[in-house]
């Protein structure tokens, strides 16, 4: 299984903080992405954002960084602390 | 040291773990407050939200990034989170160095990249009800000039 985050707006947006997926072979970020965009016209919406961010355990990468099953996947926008 | 934490601080405690040693010449630090105004709106207070874990790891890579770039004795790195009113701190950053030049530039470093880099969201609760911030494109360009700076 993959561990999917969200933080900030997106989880408001998308009422949810986390869940879980099932690991497929040679899966990345965008996939993880589009896979959850395709649930319905809020989640295309929100996670086809510009400025979204996404981290593979605990490190911001990009949209083709590979995922295997116990990875922990974040998707949140632009940070503003400080 | 790296906390995040909901409790406030109190700036002469830090100061004064920060300031023990006789090796250093200069302490240098910040405090960030929630300020009364953003883009012509009246703020009331924010709540404040983070990525617990990738936070940490992120603050400690700092801070070794500007043990890289400057002599640093102590470093500090205290951020809130949770919800804050009007007037109440919200960031610590310290340190000390032998050296003045170093202290102020390893600070004003760690502030510009903890806004830019570290995975903190800001929602403000104004008098037009309560709005998530976006990131400023000036803070991003305050993070860049570091690397021409640092370069030099």
């Amino acid at each position: 299984m993959i561990k999917i985050l969200f933080f900030a707006r997106l989880r408001e947006q998308l009422s949810t903080d986390c869940l879980q997926i099932p690991a497929s072979e040679n899966i990345t970020t965008e996939h993880i992405r589009q896979q959850l965009a395709n649930t319905d016209d809020l989640w295309a919406k929100v996670m086809r954002t510009d400025s979204l961010l996404v981290a593979v355990n605990q490190q911001i990468t990009d949209w083709s960084h590979s995922v295997k099953s116990g990875d922990e996947v974040a998707f949140f926008p632009p940070v503003t602390g400080g | 040291m790296i906390r995040v934490q909901q409790n406030d601080f109190i700036v002469a405690d830090e100061y004064q773990k920060l300031a023990t040693d006789n090796q250093d010449g200069a302490v240098v630090t910040f405090v960030g407050k929630v300020r009364d105004f953003n883009e012509g709106l009246g703020v009331q207070g924010l709540s404040l939200e983070h990525y617990p874990g990738m936070t940490e790891k992120v603050l400690s890579n700092l801070e070794t990034e500007a043990r890289g770039q400057w002599p640093l004795n102590k470093v500090t790195i205290i951020h809130r989170v949770g919800d804050l009113t009007l007037g109440e701190q919200i960031v610590f950053i310290g340190v000390s160095s032998p050296h003045r030049k170093a202290a102020f530039a390893a600070c004003e470093f760690l502030i510009d990249f903890l806004k830019t880099k570290a995975p903190f969201w800001k929602k403000e609760l104004t008098s037009a009800g309560s709005k998530w911030l976006d990131a400023k494109a000036s803070d991003d360009e305050v993070a860049q000039q570091w690397s021409t700076k640092l370069n030099h």
